[in-house]
């Protein structure tokens, strides 16, 4: 399974980061800081994988952004390179909220939807019911005015 | 009304997530200052009763603890609260917030449960579900699954595809937490499996592969179902689940793999994506390497992920290929170029893993040329990839005894130059194995004291730190076997050269020992040729008689060389074989002694080389570089130049004297002073031998003998002056550790921990000064004569026959085991890598773990599982067995309460089951080490001194394995038909 998603720039600032095991605070950031040292410390043309603490990781570069996955040591490494590939250009397509994506992507540490449209089509439904909310939110705040 | 007042300020001008992050990014009052404010700020938001303003300032705090780490747990009740909002945006902050933050242990927890099953069961939006099951498969407890399974189990027919593949991945969670939720929700679940819905399946497929892996056994009733998927399914993402799966599932069914090799070939075949053709290769190497076709094909296709570009595709490709190593070795000869090349490619993962396969292909055939590639390789790599391959050139050759080393001579100056590299940090293993060897094998003591010596005289070496262990080894080599030494007198000037005086106390101490006992080797030998000459005997039998003086007891040992196959009846020492087995030697080291016929040869190179002068030179030489040293601070250096000054005053007079008196004075070695170099050169001359771990025990402690009280006293009497030194004596004990045999570990180091280290020194000092009533009890204190002598050996000597036979002993059991390997054409490494599986959990094979951990489960189960499962674990398996025999006809009727029980297993299982298996492991581990130790000690009581011992222990190992081979082949599978 996944049992995290870092998403970090170039000079180590995170940007996204999502557990599927259990860390504690303490941990997470130790494994962020461990983790992103080893990444931004490889140069390019280098494979993309790094074998740490009986976990693979596999991390793609994308512009500024690393995308890392950690996943179990017999999980299918370009399967992952794939999920993150899918990831990214659902970001793309739509660049508004990352989580909400990741989680209508993964879930459980699995992989649950492999079509973009629909992943799409559901991030924006949940958007549209966001904004009239939001709709209703500035309504009501006209009132109290 | 103030608050209020401020509430509706905060609402007005409260900043947006988006407002903080820009402002995180172009502060400048540095980021925790900023942040700090803004937590502030969040802290005073989120009280507000608004519920805008609340969420609002949830967001923010949910954003700072995700990407800063900040503590969230205080605002868990503002969570819930917003979570319980029946606003979808507000709701929407409130559960992510609680996914980030809420663990098992949260208080607030208890609280959610109804506001979860409300969301749950919202008929009119399905958002609102998929919140509530995002959210759950992060923080549900078993409490939450209990509470929640009647929900979880109507949505898993939801007829909402977008709800329902969510609910069966929140199956997992579920399962984990509480296992009996599996007999309520596992027939749907498999029901699942046949949906003609894509997302379904594929949801499915990725819980059935995450449970299968953790206990693969429980889903093999399954297997119809899934070869179905496997053969039908067009999805990449599915056919990977699938193979992982299967990867599993015929570990444990034979008959299964008969089924699968021909589809999964054709998907390796057909398939254009890599990502499922690496997963197509992988389960052929690692689950079917049985099917010599798939094998083939797969290995091509490995071929191509090597030879491609994607520094990816050649990792992994490497990857595959250091699977299929250990069974099918001849796929990595195939590729050995390419691999050999990788060593030197820019990425250490990808020089890493070819140094993995590199090291997998060595045998005793081919490890002289791999070795030498490798070096080679090392000196031209970075410090750390050359540490690494020095790392495990070292390893390999020392697994199992040295097994694949023929050639010693060859290993030891391969350790040599391994010394010399610029990067070398193996100093310690080096150092270790440098000792071990000359303890085992006789035959290659010249050639290591060759080497030593060429190490101790390079002043140059002496300035690498990483290096002091290796030549701690090579001093004490070099003192101890001087005999073997071409000019004894070069090895005191480089003993004593003035940069000796970088090395810690403890290591220069062991310089200083062994230049004594190289002196005492040179004046014993000038004595020796001194009075042949008078007394006209050939010189050089005398000098021989001195070399091979140790050989005496051991017999043949020395004669392997020629005749291996000498054993009981070599008993008696025959001096002609080991002298031609000395003069091969010497001829190989271009000794400059010219030698007609095999009678006369000695090692050392000529026989004017004990000539008065150099005797008196180097005794001057001694006092001048010792004499500053006898102000030193450190015990032991102090004690070893006092010795040794103390020594040559002693005779200095008389050997001085002697000279004047050369021609008349024939019975010289009647004079007080040669008296005193023979005894001292007889007892350094002893052979040292490992001991065996028994030994102790048998000695008996002498009645009245009270150790503790006494020493009690010395330690309240100088309780802190001994500190130093404690760092020398660990130093012994770990060599004695190496020396009696890598297998004993455990059981040593807690017998070296017994004295109380700090007293260490002074314990020595006292033994040696009431010699008489420690020997025979303390076992540590043989190991300290080791190396280096902390008391007179002499001493030792007399009252410790009784040690000193059992030491000898050992001794020539270890050499025995060693030669028949030696002389035994060895077999392939394939058989070398299952050899090895028992000693060095090197690369544990994950599939057996599973396996293994699956039949316990079946055979050990009862014991364990009791505990926590509710089920009647007995009747467990039979259940198992009727629900799979049924399953043909029906695969989801009997199937829950089967599954159901199995799946319980599998919950409570997971740490408990690792850990039994790696007790289990260690017992292992341990148990064959154990049996050759009673099994030494048998021979020892016979006195059985050649006994085939190599050949016994061999056997004790398969003992040891058959009964766990017997376990793993003979789980119950029912008979079950695809």
């Amino acid at each position: 399974m996944i049992h995290f998603v870092i998403l970090n720039n170039r000079q180590g600032k995170v940007r996204l980061t999502k557990w599927y095991s259990t860390y504690s605070q303490k941990e997470r950031s130790k494994v962020i800081r461990e983790l992103t040292g080893i990444i931004l410390s490889r140069g390019p043309k280098l494979c993309n994988f790094v074998e740490w603490r009986g976990l693979k990781v596999v991390y793609k570069r994308y512009a500024g952004l690393y995308f890392s996955m950690c996943i179990d040591q017999d999980d299918n490494e370009l399967e992952t390179l794939d999920i993150i590939h899918h990831y990214v250009e659902m970001l793309d397509r739509y660049f508004l909220n990352a989580y909400y994506i990741l989680d209508e992507l993964l879930l459980a540490g699995e992989l649950q939807e492999s079509s973009r449209r629909t992943i799409a089509r559901l991030v924006a439904a949940q958007d549209s019911l966001v904004e009239t909310a939001r709709e209703q939110a500035s309504l009501l705040g006209d009132l109290v005015k | 009304m103030a608050s209020t007042t401020s509430s509706i300020m905060d609402t007005l001008f409260q900043r947006t997530l988006e407002d903080l992050i820009k402002g995180l990014r172009l502060q400048i009052i540095g980021e925790s200052a900023f942040i700090s404010k803004a937590l502030d700020e969040i802290r005073r938001e989120i009280k507000s009763t608004d519920s805008h303003t609340k969420s609002n300032a949830l967001q923010k705090l949910s954003y700072l603890s995700s990407l800063h780490h900040f503590d969230m747990s205080w605002a868990a009740f503002h969570v819930v609260e917003v979570m319980s909002s029946s606003r979808f945006s507000h709701k929407k902050i409130g559960y992510h917030a609680a996914s980030l933050s809420f663990s098992d242990s949260t208080p607030v927890l208890l609280l959610i449960t109804n506001q979860l099953r409300k969301d749950l069961t919202n008929p009119n939006n399905e958002f609102e579900v998929s919140l509530a099951l995002e959210c759950l498969s992060r923080i549900a407890t078993t409490d939450l699954c209990r509470d929640l399974t009647p929900e979880i189990f109507t949505l898993l027919s939801s007829t909402k595809i977008f709800v329902r593949k969510k609910a069966i991945a929140l199956v997992l969670r579920v399962f984990e937490k509480y296992p009996d939720a599996v007999k309520v929700c596992f027939k749907r679940l498999v029901e699942n499996l046949d949906s003609t819905d894509p997302h379904i399946v594929s949801a499915v497929v990725g819980v059935f592969c995450e449970l299968t892996s953790n206990d693969p056994k429980s889903y093999l009733p399954l297997a119809p179902e899934f070869y179905r998927i496997l053969v039908d399914s067009k999805n990449n993402w599915v056919l990977i689940k699938m193979l992982k799966i299967f990867a599993k599932l015929v570990l444990l069914e034979p008959r299964l793999a008969k089924r699968i090799v021909e589809p999964v070939c054709e998907h390796m075949r057909r398939t254009g994506a890599k990502s499922l053709m690496f997963e197509c290769v992988r389960t052929v190497v690692s689950s079917l390497s049985d099917y010599e076709e798939a094998v083939k094909l797969a290995v091509v296709k490995i071929r191509e992920l090597l030879l491609d570009d994607d520094p990816n595709l050649k990792y992994l490709g490497l990857n595959a290929l250091s699977i299929v190593a250990p069974k099918h070795l001849w796929a990595v000869l195939e590729n050995k170029e390419v691999v050999i090349k990788w060593l030197s490619d820019e990425d250490p993962n990808i020089k890493r893993e070819s140094l993995r396969l590199v090291m997998a292909m060595v045998s005793e055939n081919n490890v002289v040329e791999i070795c030498r590639v490798l070096v080679n390789y090392a000196l031209k790599s970075d410090p750390e990839f050359c540490n690494e391959i020095l790392g495990s050139i070292l390893s390999t050759c020392s697994r199992n005894l040295y097994e694949i080393v023929n050639d010693f001579d060859w290993y030891v100056s391969l350790l040599g130059e391994m010394s010399r590299i610029l990067h070398c940090q193996q100093g310690d293993e080096i150092e270790n194995q440098l000792i071990d060897i000359c303890m085992r094998v006789r035959d290659v003591r010249p050639e290591l004291v060759r080497v030593g010596r060429d190490l101790l005289i390079d002043p140059a070496l002496l300035s690498n730190h990483f290096l002091y262990r290796i030549l701690s080894a090579a001093a004490w080599v070099s003192g101890e076997y001087v005999e073997f030494s071409r000019n004894p007198f070069e090895l005191i000037e480089a003993l004593l050269q003035p940069r000796t005086n970088l090395l810690p106390p403890s290591i220069r101490a062991i310089y200083i020992q062994s230049a004594f006992k190289v002196l005492i080797f040179c004046l014993h030998s000038y004595l020796l040729q001194r009075e042949s000459t008078a007394s006209s005997y050939p010189d050089t039998s005398a000098l021989s008689e001195l070399a091979s003086k140790r050989e005496m007891p051991e017999g043949s040992d020395s004669a392997t060389f020629k005749a291996p196959s000498h054993s009981e009846q070599d008993e008696v020492f025959n001096p002609r074989v080991s002298n031609q087995s000395f003069e091969e030697l010497s001829v190989g080291n271009g000794g400059d002694r010219t030698i007609s016929h095999g009678q006369t040869s000695t090692p050392v190179t000529s026989e004017n080389s004990f000539t008065y002068e150099a005797v008196v030179n180097h005794l001057n030489l001694i006092e001048l570089a010792l004499g500053p040293l006898t102000g030193s601070h450190d015990v032991e250096i102090l004690e070893r130049v006092r010795n040794l000054l103390c020594f040559i005053e002693l005779i200095k007079g008389e050997v001085l004297e002697s000279l004047v008196q050369k021609e008349e004075n024939l019975n010289s070695a009647e004079m007080k002073s040669s008296k005193i170099i023979k005894l001292m050169s007889d007892a350094f001359s002893e052979e040292l031998g490992p001991v065996s771990v028994s030994a102790q025990e048998r000695v008996p402690i002498p009645e009245g003998l009270v150790l503790k009280e006494n020493l009690n006293d010395l330690e309240m009497i100088c309780g802190d002056i001994q500190l130093p030194s404690s760092i020398s004596f660990s130093l012994v004990s770990n060599h004695y550790e190496e020396g009696v045999g890598a297998s004993l570990p455990d059981l040593q180091s807690k017998e070296e921990l017994e004295p109380p280290s700090e007293a260490t020194s002074l314990l020595a000092e006292h033994r040696k000064r009431h010699g008489l009533y420690y020997l025979s009890s303390e076992k540590n204190d043989i190991v300290a004569n080791d190396y280096p002598p902390a008391n007179d050996p002499k001493l030792r000597d007399n009252q410790n026959n009784d040690t000193e036979d059992l030491v000898k002993l050992t001794e020539q059991l270890l050499v025995s085991k060693k030669r028949p390997n030696q002389a035994k054409p060895r077999p392939v490494v394939v058989k070398l890598d299952g050899d090895v599986v028992p000693v060095s959990a090197k690369r544990p094979g994950p599939k057996d773990d599973s396996l293994s951990g699956a039949v316990q489960e079946v055979l050990l189960g009862s014991d364990t599982r009791t505990s926590t499962s509710r089920s009647n674990p007995s009747d467990k398996s039979s259940s198992k067995r009727k629900g799979k025999e049924k399953l043909i006809t029906d695969p989801s009727f009997e199937l829950n309460d089967n599954l159901g029980d199995a799946e319980k297993l599998d919950h409570e299982n997971p740490s408990s089951r690792r850990s039994k298996h790696r007790t289990h492991g260690k017992e292992r581990r341990h148990k064959s080490p154990g049996k050759i130790r009673e099994e030494r000690e048998e021979n020892g009581q016979k006195e059985k001194k050649k006994s085939s011992h190599r050949h016994a222990r061999h056997k004790t190992r398969q003992r040891a394995d058959v009964p766990l081979n017997v376990v793993s082949e003979t789980p119950v599978i029912p008979d079950f038909l695809l």
